[in-house]
């Protein structure tokens, strides 16, 4: 049998004629192994699916009791204002760190290095070990940052001692990445862009937050916004400071009620859901951003 | 040194690291008078207008506009350098459009007028922005206000570019080349605009390779190679009857 010499069945009489190519009919290219994938992987979803649901180990109703429970949602609020502080306080020095970095001034531009250099090589766990214990080695130890001032007053014992110290260990680590992210978005913006500000005889300041960091803030926010959800799964480390944040309350209740799964479902569950709740403000903060942005 | 020279420069000299790029430069412009400058690529043209608002810091010489050092202070038998906000605040007198146009992309073409004039010279809201308007209408863009840089075409956006130096009603204009980013059938509508601008008396030096808007608009020609004024006359002396041999080898590739 040859291909050559085959009629086409049945057909022969209605055939358009052959240079027509727009009267035939148009048969898609068929994926048989793109469907065999799809069923593989629906199966071992529902298999999932269906463990959770029926896996007795799970114990949901005890993960109901305490997703809600007082003492979670106080450990929930401790960890989402170590991840503001340590953002805040991070960011702002990571801000002065990048214009430090991008500075005239050898000087600065060395300070600034050495301290990325230093701040991204210790561990964060080590980091903070090392604050919470200079809260015993020093008696008090005040720090003058300028948008909380009576904060970083270090007692020698207690929690808010305990609880400053994690702040200044994230912060400080937290503010080695942000300087390279805030560095790297401004070097994002176009050098004509300052130029022209320049040349228009805007103030210094001014060109910076005016022109730079609105058109930084594009490449700074996606990153940025990786840096304050691993810090805000990050701040599970303080847990060794014996601080009350989620995973450690977590660990306290389970260790007094053996129930280690579903307590660590409610801290998973927690952290899940404050994620997306970040990544959505994410979204709408680059929409923000993105004015001008698309023709 | 005349008293009514709007700009004057004398002996500059700049260099990028091993290579100079002003020879020594000395050149007037009359108050009220447009000069265009013309070379080839690298023969300095640029820097020199750079020098003229400070973007570029002179290695020696020294520039005036309208009768005040540029980027320095006389005191006695020293010359200070001026600071950066005394060097902003002379370029409020001394407009600069770009070749690349350099709006600012995430403000709409109102807010790129009105800034420099809000921020700098720190005018009440109102009035800048009825005179961005007007200025906007004057190059013909009314209708864009509120639209975003990028949502214009490139004649367009170097319309906005020109009204954003006008704002601060500078007492000279300075023009990089501002049509050469342009599609061909865009540089008309912006040439126009400068034009306009030459007969209503702006004080203004263009940078351009449009040698027929330098027969038409210029009062003063200028030819440079290599950092140094080649020659200098009226249009139809420097482009009909050059006398230096580097400006008619010029003259017969553009034209």
């Amino acid at each position: 049998m040859s291909l050559t010499t085959d009629p086409p069945r049945g057909k022969t009489a209605e055939a358009p004629p052959a240079d027509d190519y727009a009267q035939l009919k148009v048969v898609p290219v068929r994926h048989p192994w793109r469907w065999a994938a799809i069923v593989a992987t629906a199966v071992l979803v529902a298999q999932f699916a269906h463990g959770l649901a029926t896996n007795s180990g799970w114990e949901w109703e005890v993960f109901a009791e305490f997703f809600t429970a007082d003492v979670v949602l106080k450990a929930v609020w401790t960890t989402l204002q170590l991840t503001f502080y340590g953002t805040a306080l991070g960011f702002a020095l990571g801000i002065v760190l990048a214009f430090m970095r991008l500075s005239q001034s050898r000087f600065l531009r060395t300070v600034a290095f050495g301290y990325i250099w230093a701040f991204r090589s210790i561990p964060l766990i080590v980091q903070l070990l090392f604050w919470f214990n200079l809260a015993y080695l020093y008696k008090e130890l005040q720090f003058g940052i300028p948008f909380g001032p009576g904060f970083f007053s270090f007692d020698t014992m207690g929690l808010v001692g305990a609880m400053s110290a994690a702040v200044l260990g994230l912060a400080l680590h937290q503010a080695a990445y942000a300087a390279e992210i805030v560095r790297a978005g401004v070097l994002a913006v176009d050098s004509g862009q300052l130029e022209a500000a320049a040349a228009l005889g805007i103030p210094r300041l001014r060109q910076i937050r005016r022109i730079v960091l609105p058109q930084a803030m594009r490449s700074i926010l996606p990153n940025a916004a990786n840096e304050v959800i691993s810090l805000f799964k990050g701040t599970s480390i303080v847990s060794v400071m014996a601080i009350g944040e989620l995973f450690y309350q977590v660990q306290v209740i389970y260790g007094r009620n053996g129930r280690v799964v579903p307590l660590l479902m409610v801290a998973t569950a927690w952290y899940i859901l404050l994620t997306s709740a970040l990544s959505v403000l994410q979204h709408y903060v680059e929409r923000h951003f993105a004015k001008g942005a698309t023709r | 040194m005349s008293a009514s020279a709007m700009v004057e420069v004398k002996s500059v000299r700049k260099s990028f690291g091993p290579l100079e790029v002003l020879r020594g430069i000395d050149l007037d412009v009359q108050a009220g008078e447009v000069t265009v400058v013309l070379g080839p690529s690298g023969s300095g043209k640029s820097t020199l207008l750079r020098t003229i608002n400070h973007l570029e810091k002179v290695d020696s010489g020294w520039i005036s506009v309208d009768g005040s050092l540029v980027g320095y202070r006389r005191s006695g038998d020293k010359l200070y350098e001026l600071r950066e906000r005394e060097v902003l605040r002379q370029r409020t007198q001394i407009g600069f459009v770009f070749q690349n146009f350099n709006l600012f992309p995430h403000l709409t073409v109102l807010e790129n007028v009105t800034e420099a004039p809000l921020s700098a010279l720190k005018r009440p809201r109102d009035q800048v922005a009825a005179t961005a308007r007007r200025l906007l209408d004057r190059v013909g863009l009314a209708d864009k206000a509120d639209a975003y840089p990028k949502q214009l075409s490139g004649g367009q956006q170097q319309r906005v570019a020109i009204a954003r130096a006008l704002a601060l009603e500078p007492k000279l204009l300075l023009f990089d080349e501002p049509t050469s980013a342009l599609d061909p059938e865009l540089v008309g509508e912006v040439l126009d605009v400068i034009k306009d601008l030459a007969h209503q008396g702006t004080t203004m030096i263009v940078v351009t390779h449009e040698i027929g808007f330098a027969r038409e608009v210029a009062d003063t020609v200028v030819f440079m190679d290599e950092g140094r004024i080649v020659e200098r006359g009226t249009p139809a002396e420097v482009l009909d009857a050059p006398r230096e041999e580097r400006t008619r080898a010029f003259l017969s590739k553009v034209l």
